[in-house]
């Protein structure tokens, strides 16, 4: 399955990455490439095999619910660029 | 054109665990920004989520309690979007194997007859943070202390057909979630907020018309509005000759209207996957049947025992078994007091007319349900008249204490003594010549009416206190003497 230019603007649009022009050619042809190998695979027959959602043949443990992180605000917030009266500062962001 | 509108209601109910639902972090409500987001919930590198138990027992308990289907194997998805206060990029949520499959609610309508409502399904996710967009020039403030907080969204069929009876469908939920005990329900911290998706088609028509969804609704009386607002607009758009775009929009509670939010052009593309860092989620049987145990009496149920064990009206049994703590507080009354109706009377009269006034939650009640099933007692056996109470109780709500108390320090103990209020009696009729004269020249049947001048004032002139059926039978005897 073949992707073109507008396939990988988008999305790399939608993962937020900057993408240099040059390099456009090269991600539309490996990024096809991996698509080219799951076609591969679709060609396994699957029929009566239950899909699994893991690839890990395992089941969720659980957490008893029961506060155990104290407040580390300073530390997380040291290695944040810009930080005001407690809150991350990010770039204006208005929907 | 006559026209339908078709309804379905998302509603995110915040579940009421101590911790989040990946994380040890607290979810508590109101503390300072981002002292309650650990590593995990700031999606650091080398961090992995694990899932609260409790969290999976409270959707459990929901499912059961709409007669749902319960997802014997869950699987946590990722729905992918960019927002700054979604710092991993992507929402945890629950797309293709939900946790609670399809179940129903019956709703009450205006007319009393009940209407079914579909849940197509009920899954879990988590919340995101809150982005602060006015405070800083140029910049946005992000507090993630609610990223990670457990939500249930619940979701139903479009089977609603007004503003009316979507409020209906939301209050049932509301009360179902609070009954369990799985969410606080408060609707101003955000703990139950809802969508709303609308769309209108001519009526009898099979298909749907084009739906907008409406965000964040959270008040009732809100959801009423912005579905009325959406409604209007739509067929304004339509019979102008214009076309419904699908697109999320907003409610503006000032300007009572809602608004385009997001254009057609950012469509959301969420890219939704299994979550590898989650495995699936398996309860069997064993682990339901021990959460159907603990399931607490739901409102339906409890209505339906308010009208058998207490004689109450349809209308009294279903505001009282609506919220878990208001039919907690009544049962405690009326058992105090021995007498349900007087009971539900109070509840729903002076003790909420206080509440609303206040903006007060019935769990904050300053007045404790003892409290008053201890003055009501005082009506009953006649120490003090019911508007005397009223007074007694304003002082219990305003300076605390109990009935007794209140009784003998106001000195409101009602006069039943005879003597005391023949004595008041009599000044008032020796005071009230031209009434006297009224009364004696009235039709002998006419009289009962005129005793209410009298009456007025010697309650007046007692204060209050004097025991109402013993001035009239007093009032009556002295003035039929005087007629003679």
């Amino acid at each position: 399955m073949a992707l073109d230019r507008t396939d990988v603007e988008k999305i790399a649009h939608l993962a937020r990455l900057q993408i240099d022009e040059q390099d456009i050619p090269q991600y539309t042809e490996t990024l096809s490439d991996i698509l080219d190998l799951v076609n591969q695979m679709q060609a396994v027959d699957t029929t009566n095999i239950e899909p699994m959602a893991n690839s890990l043949d395992a089941v969720q443990r659980l957490r008893a619910d029961v506060v155990t992180e104290t407040n580390s605000r300073d530390k997380l917030q040291g290695v944040a660029p810009a930080v005001e009266a407690g809150l991350f500062q990010v770039p204006k962001v208005i929907e | 054109m006559q026209w339908e509108a078709v309804i379905g209601l998302e509603i995110h109910a915040q579940l009421s665990t101590k911790s989040k639902i990946f994380s040890g972090a607290s979810t508590a409500f109101g503390a300072e920004p981002n002292t309650q987001a650990c590593a995990v919930d700031l999606a650091l590198p080398g961090t992995l989520p694990v899932f609260n138990e409790e969290a999976l027992r409270n959707a459990v308990k929901f499912g059961l309690a709409i007669d749902a289907e319960i997802g014997r194997t869950s699987v946590f998805d990722r729905k992918n979007y960019f927002y700054p206060d979604l710092p991993k990029g992507y929402q945890t949520s629950q797309l293709f194997h939900p946790i609670v499959g399809v179940g129903h609610v019956d709703i009450t309508q205006d007319d009393g007859t009940t209407k079914r409502v579909g849940v197509t399904r009920a899954h879990l996710e988590e919340d995101a943070g809150k982005s602060l967009h006015d405070e800083f020039p140029g910049m946005t403030g992000i507090d993630l202390n609610r990223a990670g907080t457990p939500l249930l969204e619940i979701v139903s069929e479009p089977d609603i057909r007004s503003a009316k009876e979507a409020v209906a469908y939301a209050r049932n939920i509301h009360s179902l979630v609070t009954s369990l005990g799985i969410c606080d329900g408060n609707m101003a911290e955000g703990s139950f907020r809802c969508d709303c998706n609308v769309s209108i088609r001519p009526k009898g028509q099979e298909e749907f018309g084009t739906r907008t969804e409406t965000k964040n609704i959270n008040s009732f009386r809100f959801i009423e509005r912005a579905i009325i607002g959406e409604i209007e607009r739509q067929i304004d758009v339509i019979e102008d000759g214009g076309r419904i775009v699908q697109e999320t929009r907003l409610y503006d509670a000032n300007k009572n209207e809602t608004r385009s939010m997001r254009s057609k052009e950012e469509a959301n593309d969420y890219r939704y996957f299994p979550c590898p860092d989650l495995l699936p989620i398996v309860i069997d049987e064993e682990y339901i049947e021990a959460v159907r145990a603990t399931l607490p009496e739901l409102p339906d149920a409890r209505k339906a025992r308010f009208i058998e064990q207490h004689s109450l009206s349809n209308y009294d049994a279903m505001v009282l078994s609506a919220d878990r703590n208001l039919a907690e507080y009544f049962e405690t009354v009326a058992t105090a007091c021995t007498d349900a109706k007087l009971a539900a009377n109070w509840v729903m009269g002076e003790l909420s007319k206080l509440l609303n006034q206040n903006d007060t939650a019935i769990a904050d009640s300053p007045v404790s349900a003892d409290q008053l099933g201890g003055l009501l007692v005082r009506i009953k056996d006649d120490t003090i008249s019911g508007k005397i109470a009223k007074q007694v109780f304003e002082v219990m709500w305003s300076d605390g204490g109990s009935a007794d108390e209140i009784i003998d320090a106001k000195g409101l103990k009602q006069v039943t003594d005879t003597g005391a209020i023949e004595g008041i009696v009599d000044e008032v009729i020796a005071n009230a010549d031209k009434q006297v004269a009224q009364y004696q020249a009235a039709e002998p049947d006419k009289r009962g009416k005129m005793l209410g001048f009298f009456m007025g004032q010697v309650m007046k002139a007692s204060g209050g206190k004097a025991n109402p059926g013993a001035v009239t039978s007093i009032l009556k005897q002295k003035l039929d003497a005087l007629c003679d």
